[in-house]
């Protein structure tokens, strides 16, 4: 248990210490998306009726900056450490899969959270955000962190170089995100892309949370739960396995 | 006695090279024992498959009784590693870096394990760096870390990859006083070293491996003996007198060489010199030394114990 805590410690510390770069930084960002998208959307229609453009983008902003930072932060810490071989202090004690699982999950999760509170609480000086039901907020935003935090521990084992994390994210993380409705409700999409973005999780992700705001979305709460959990249960079994087999670590 | 470290029939590929060809080697409990190979002869390899980093392909490995595979949780408990390639991690200082190390370990932060580690920087003269930032120590003081990082869970079993490389030569003495007194206090010691006096004073047993594979195996002193002539050294005024040639092993200017196997034979040598009428201005004999056993084994002229 000690050593659990201590990994789990270790890996917050790591980018508490570089909060600027890894807190701060992705608040900024999301909120100069959220000054220039409200600015050009200003005057189009609302995606739910009753809500602003500003009330709809702050969620999907939130959830986008989450989900790119908790993974960002399992991929790049395995990455570093087994470019400068520093993994090797993880490696010699006795360990197990699980402790490594939790702790690296636990600690993006953490940084994921970080950063969609600063969102949020830049948002409200934006405009006002209504909460529907927070239950629903805390569930997606867990869901939505650990669930990339768990495809961050996968692409930072099979990553040999920084550049193959990059291509992940752009190829990968990126067209997810953004294809997901942060910026739009899929009902705006024509018919192909509506069915096409049935398939991307990152959309119920999304949905789910806005859900938890304004009480409406585009498909069920509950659909978006399970295939969020779903996901979430893929994904963490594909890195558990991955960890327990040693796969790029202990070759 | 407890067999500390129990390799059996360990072999290791790398696509179609062999990089350990059925190693079985066993270290006992309190031994301090020297792994010796030319570069690339396969040591990092064995011990990287002892420390888990490295999965066998075939074999068995055992430390204090525990397998590396099935009971990997005790074997590591047991075994402490100072690994051959320098690595730290930038974010911490040496203070923290050590706390962290007997954390994984499943030691709780406490007044024992604090006054553990100031006496460990204190052993290695890293006391005044402390607090200093792993980036700002050089390569020598950042060994010096590791070395401090494989002890702080006191593991019975110490593994050196070569803790002496790029090493100045005070810290070296005192690096080497402070394992041998761990090892008076019941430790067990693995050594690889290209420095092959420090194996020779300090190691009781020494294996000597090339290309995957154990070429000797023996006590320090009966490699010595074995393999190593200690050498009777004269330098004469004169010509070296035509009955005593087919004795020399060697010749440079005035310096002849005669390879001898115990002191009556000096004696003897000396006697005959003088009866024949050579002018002796000067004299030496040198002990046996492990870099000469080595030469012999790695050409191959000889294999000794238990080879594979
Ligand atoms: N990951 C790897 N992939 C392919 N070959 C490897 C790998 N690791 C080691 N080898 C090869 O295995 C052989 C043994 O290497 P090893 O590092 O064990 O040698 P060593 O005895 O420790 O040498 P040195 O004295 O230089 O440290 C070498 O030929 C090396 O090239
Ligand atoms: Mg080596």
């Amino acid at each position: 248990m000690i050593g659990f805590q201590t990994l789990l410690r270790k890996e917050i510390l790591r980018f508490w210490k570089v909060a600027f770069q890894t807190v701060a930084a992705p608040v900024l960002t999301s909120l100069l998306y959220l000054l220039i998208f409200a600015h050009v959307m200003a005057g189009s229609n609302a995606a739910f009726p009753g809500v602003t453009n500003e009330q709809f983008l702050i969620p999907g902003l939130a959830m986008m900056t989450m989900l790119q930072n908790a993974f960002a932060n399992t991929s790049s810490s395995l990455i570093q450490s087994k470019i400068t071989g520093n993994i090797l202090f993880i490696l010699l004690p006795p360990l197990s899969h699980w402790n490594f699982y939790f702790a690296y999950v636990i600690a993006a999760t953490v940084r994921g959270l970080a950063v969609g509170l600063g969102v949020f609480l830049v948002g409200i000086f934006m405009a006002h955000i209504p909460v529907y039901n927070a239950a629903w907020i805390l569930v997606f935003a867990f869901l939505g962190s650990a669930m990339l935090a768990a495809l961050g521990i996968i692409a930072g084992l099979w990553a040999d170089k920084f550049d193959q994390i990059a291509a992940f994210q752009n190829f990968i993380i990126m067209p997810l995100t953004f294809l997901s409705g942060v910026f739009y409700s899929i009902h705006s999409l024509p018919a192909f892309w509506q069915t096409l973005s049935h398939f991307n999780p990152f959309f119920y992700m999304i949905d789910g949370f806005r859900f938890g705001f304004f009480g409406k979305s585009d498909v069920s709460v509950w659909l978006s739960f399970s295939v969020a959990l779903g996901a979430f249960a893929c994904l963490s079994a594909g890195a558990v396995w991955l960890l327990k087999s040693g796969y790029k670590l202990r070759q | 006695m407890t067999i500390a470290i129990d390799v059996h029939g360990v072999e290791k590929r790398y696509a179609s090279f062999s990089a350990l060809a059925g190693v079985s080697l066993r270290v006992e409990e309190g031994e301090f024992f020297a792994l010796l190979g030319p570069n690339g002869a396969g040591k990092t390899t064995l011990i990287s498959c002892l420390a888990g980093l490295t999965r066998a392909n075939a074999g068995t490995l055992r430390v204090m009784g525990h397998d590396v595979v099935n009971d990997y949780q005790a074997a590591r408990l047991a075994l402490g590693i100072v690994p051959q390639e320098i690595v730290f991690d930038p974010f911490f200082s040496v203070r923290e870096t050590l706390r962290f190390q007997a954390g994984y370990f499943g030691i709780a932060r406490s007044a024992a394990l604090d006054a553990w580690i100031d006496e460990l920087l204190a052993k290695l003269s890293l006391t005044d760096k402390a607090d200093k930032n792993m980036r700002q120590l050089s390569g020598g003081m950042k060994r010096r870390v590791l070395v401090a990082q494989a002890l702080v869970h006191r593991p019975p079993v110490i593994v050196l990859d070569e803790p002496t490389a790029g090493v100045d030569v005070e810290l070296r003495q005192t690096l080497w006083s402070f394992i041998r007194e761990l090892n008076t206090k019941g430790h067990t010691i693995l050594l690889t070293t290209h420095y092959l006096e420090e194996a020779q004073q300090l190691c009781s047993r020494i294996a000597m491996m090339k290309e995957g594979k154990i070429v000797a195996l023996d006590t320090t002193e009966h490699l010595l003996n074995a393999f190593s002539e200690r050498v009777l050294r004269v330098k004469l005024e004169s010509e070296l007198p035509v009955s005593l040639v087919p004795l020399r092993s060697k010749q440079s200017g005035a310096w002849h060489q005669f390879e001898i196997h115990d002191y009556n034979e000096v004696e003897t040598l000396l006697a005959r010199l003088r009866e024949s009428g050579a002018v002796i201005s000067n004299l030496e004999v040198t002990e046996p030394e492990l870099e000469a056993v080595f030469v012999k084994i790695m050409r191959g002229e000889q294999t000794l114990g238990p080879a594979a």
